[in-house]
């Protein structure tokens, strides 16, 4: 489907499905047997200038949008979810500071982040706080010119490998939800330290640690915008970076899909190649329309965000549902194409359900996206009937 | 430094068309050749490590543009065509002598670089032609630079089974080979910059050339048929003891002259 991109877009698009064909594709299955970080990929990518996709061009990037962040994590995720992890997630953990920093700030951080020298990564999460963010309990004290931090947090996504992390901390436990503030930390800040990494089903190239923070002294100049901001700042960084995830589904699927055609159309049943039977040719034809459903909301909503709307939660939550929903179904189907050679891990394709699983579970389950989307549908409602 | 890279727009394998009259190639676009990417690679690093400029040459018609702006956003500095009805059909001699009057336009230079060969015509002339007409030291099949500095270079030119070192002093030209480098992809913000540009090119009233040495005109080899040669016939199987069809074998490979 023509979805009528600038040319410039379409240089994206080609740039980054070069990559990921040339450079990711061939060590996909590698990075998922032996779950190290893609380094050596890293570092390629940030020659292709695409980290500075979405920054904005004073601080080094290129001026793009969430649209353009979208089309590098399709085209990426095509060939690997996982690898492509590492990038998406940097734009999470980047979103904090496009959206709220100063212009120190800014100036400090953004510029190694668009030319690919620092990866980032968004800490919410802990052990008592996934969906319900707001039980967080790692605090932030404040003593002169520091925050004292404590606390942990998990599964953080480029935990330990990113340098700069945004993290959310209590600094007013009596106010609940306007209690929490949020921080920029440094990879070798004393006593913020790293847990394990965790071993995962799928996203294996992806690295996943607890961060942990023991009287962990933060400058004050590092504090998000004021005091109390921190849910507001998780909430405007999760809406605009929820299309990321979305657009993760997509590709993912898009490269199940493709697998399971390029199968049919080889493998020989009864005489047939297995694409000319209608059972075969239905699921592909779900497929296929289903992921373009997918794509087509999700890059509404990425342009929708891009031209300055300034409430998105319900659209974003739909995109980051439905594709998630999709890519898995589509994921597990081509598995079923695949037949018993989908089973095994020789085969590219089951990776991809080992892959696409979180993102029904991350940045918001999908439970709580139809929480969210149900809540601004009355919220509407509401308000056009008075 | 400042490099020159010559690269050559070649068909990409899927299209490729001859002339029926010249019996020469019709290019209608096409890719870089692919050892010509090694050799911008090669000159990209070394501008990246000492500092200087790329500029990139090509002879070609003009869909030939395209593979320089894809020269660009590889790292190229500058990029110029050469392009001119009176350049066509020319063999390596018209064209190592037409690249030879455009490197002598755009000046003083430190390094050429060319691929090996190009895939279409698989001569591994040209390169050698423009170190000649411009009166320079060359080495074929560099696959390492091992130094390189003010007036002086130090290359490894591969051999079947082993390497040779050899030094020249600078101006000097070098064809290299595909163990030389991993060439990059392009990056996002050359591609902007290859887009925007706007790239020159040379006619043959440009430059300062003898009209009886380019093109057609001015090429002594003449390409007489262009053809897929026939399916060759079902061959010779040897059956029998190995030791005894070996010998059979190394007897027939004689008779041809292979060994």
């Amino acid at each position: 489907m023509d979805y009528l991109l600038t040319e410039e877009q379409k240089m994206i698009v080609e740039l980054s499905w070069k990559f990921a064909r040339e450079k990711i594709a061939p060590l996909a299955a590698h990075y998922d047997e032996t779950e190290e970080f893609p380094w050596e990929i890293i570092r390629e990518l940030a020659e292709t200038d695409l980290f500075g996709i979405f920054i904005p061009q004073e601080y080094g990037g290129l001026g793009g949008g969430v649209f353009e962040m979208c089309l590098v994590v399709e085209q990426l995720s095509r060939a690997c979810g996982g690898i492509a992890l590492a990038y998406a997630a940097t734009a999470l953990g980047t979103f904090p500071i496009l959206l709220f920093a100063n212009e120190e700030q800014k100036k400090k951080y953004l510029p190694d982040i668009a030319a690919g020298k620092k990866l980032a990564a968004f800490a919410l999460t802990e052990a008592n706080a996934g969906s319900d963010a707001s039980a967080i309990q790692t605090s932030a004290r404040r003593e002169t010119d520091y925050y004292i931090l404590n606390g942990t947090k998990q599964w953080i996504t480029n935990g330990g490998e990113a340098e700069i992390y945004t993290v959310i901390a209590l600094t007013d436990k009596s106010r609940g939800s306007r209690g929490a503030s949020a921080f920029i930390l440094e990879k070798g800040m004393p006593e913020f330290t790293f847990g394990k990494k965790e071993k995962k089903m799928g996203i294996r190239a992806s690295t996943t640690r607890e961060l942990i923070f023991q009287d962990c002294r933060v400058p004050r100049e590092n504090l998000l915008g004021k005091e109390g901001m921190g849910f507001l700042i998780t909430m405007k960084t999760l809406d605009a970076s929820r299309p990321g995830v979305a657009a993760q589904a997509v590709g993912i699927a898009q490269g199940a899909l493709d697998e399971a055609l390029k199968y049919a159309r080889e493998r020989v049943q009864f005489g047939q190649p297995i694409s000319s039977f209608q059972a075969i040719q239905h699921m592909l034809a779900d497929m296929a329309t289903q992921i373009e459903a997918a794509r087509a909301l999700v890059y509404a909503t990425a342009r929708m965000i891009d031209s300055g709307a300034r409430e998105y939660s319900k659209e974003s939550a739909m995109g980051k549902l439905y594709a998630s929903d999709v890519a898995m179904k589509v994921a597990i189907d081509a598995v079923q194409i695949f037949g018993g050679y989908g089973y095994m891990r020789d085969y590219p394709v089951e990776k991809r359900i080992r892959d696409v699983k979180i993102t029904q579970i991350y940045e918001g389950t999908n439970q709580i996206q139809r929480n969210v989307i149900a809540l601004e549908l009355i919220k509407e409602a509401a308000r056009h009937q008075i | 430094m400042h490099i020159i890279v010559c690269i050559k727009q070649v068909p990409s394998t899927t299209q490729v068309k001859i002339d029926p009259v010249t019996h020469t190639l019709i290019r209608e676009g096409g890719i870089i050749n692919p050892f010509d990417t090694y050799a911008l690679e090669e000159g990209v690093r070394i501008r990246e490590r000492m500092g200087g400029k790329v500029t990139v040459i090509s002879m070609g018609p003009p869909p030939a543009v395209e593979s320089l702006r894809e020269a660009i956003s590889l790292g190229a500095d500058e990029a110029v065509l050469l392009s001119d009805p009176a350049f066509a059909g020319a063999d390596t001699l018209a064209t190592s002598y037409t690249l030879s009057r455009g490197i002598r336009k755009i000046g003083q230079f430190d390094l050429i670089i060319c691929g090996k060969q190009a895939m279409d015509g698989d001569t591994a002339q040209v390169g050698p032609g423009i170190a000649e007409h411009l009166n320079i030291p060359f080495v074929t099949w560099v696959r390492k630079i091992e130094e390189i500095r003010e007036g002086y270079i130090r290359v490894q030119r591969l051999m079947e089974d082993s390497y040779e070192v050899i030094e020249m002093s600078l101006p000097a030209l070098i064809t290299v080979v595909k163990e030389i480098n991993v060439p990059r992809l392009p990056s996002l913000k050359a591609m902007l910059r290859a887009k925007k540009m706007s790239l020159p090119i040379w006619t043959a009233n440009d430059l300062d050339v003898d009209r009886s040495r380019v093109g057609l005109n001015g090429s002594p080899t003449k390409v007489i048929q262009t053809f897929t040669p026939p399916i060759r016939g079902k061959g010779e199987i040897l059956t029998g003891p190995v030791k005894e069809s070996a010998k059979v074998l190394v007897e027939k490979l004689r008779e041809r002259k292979i060994l």
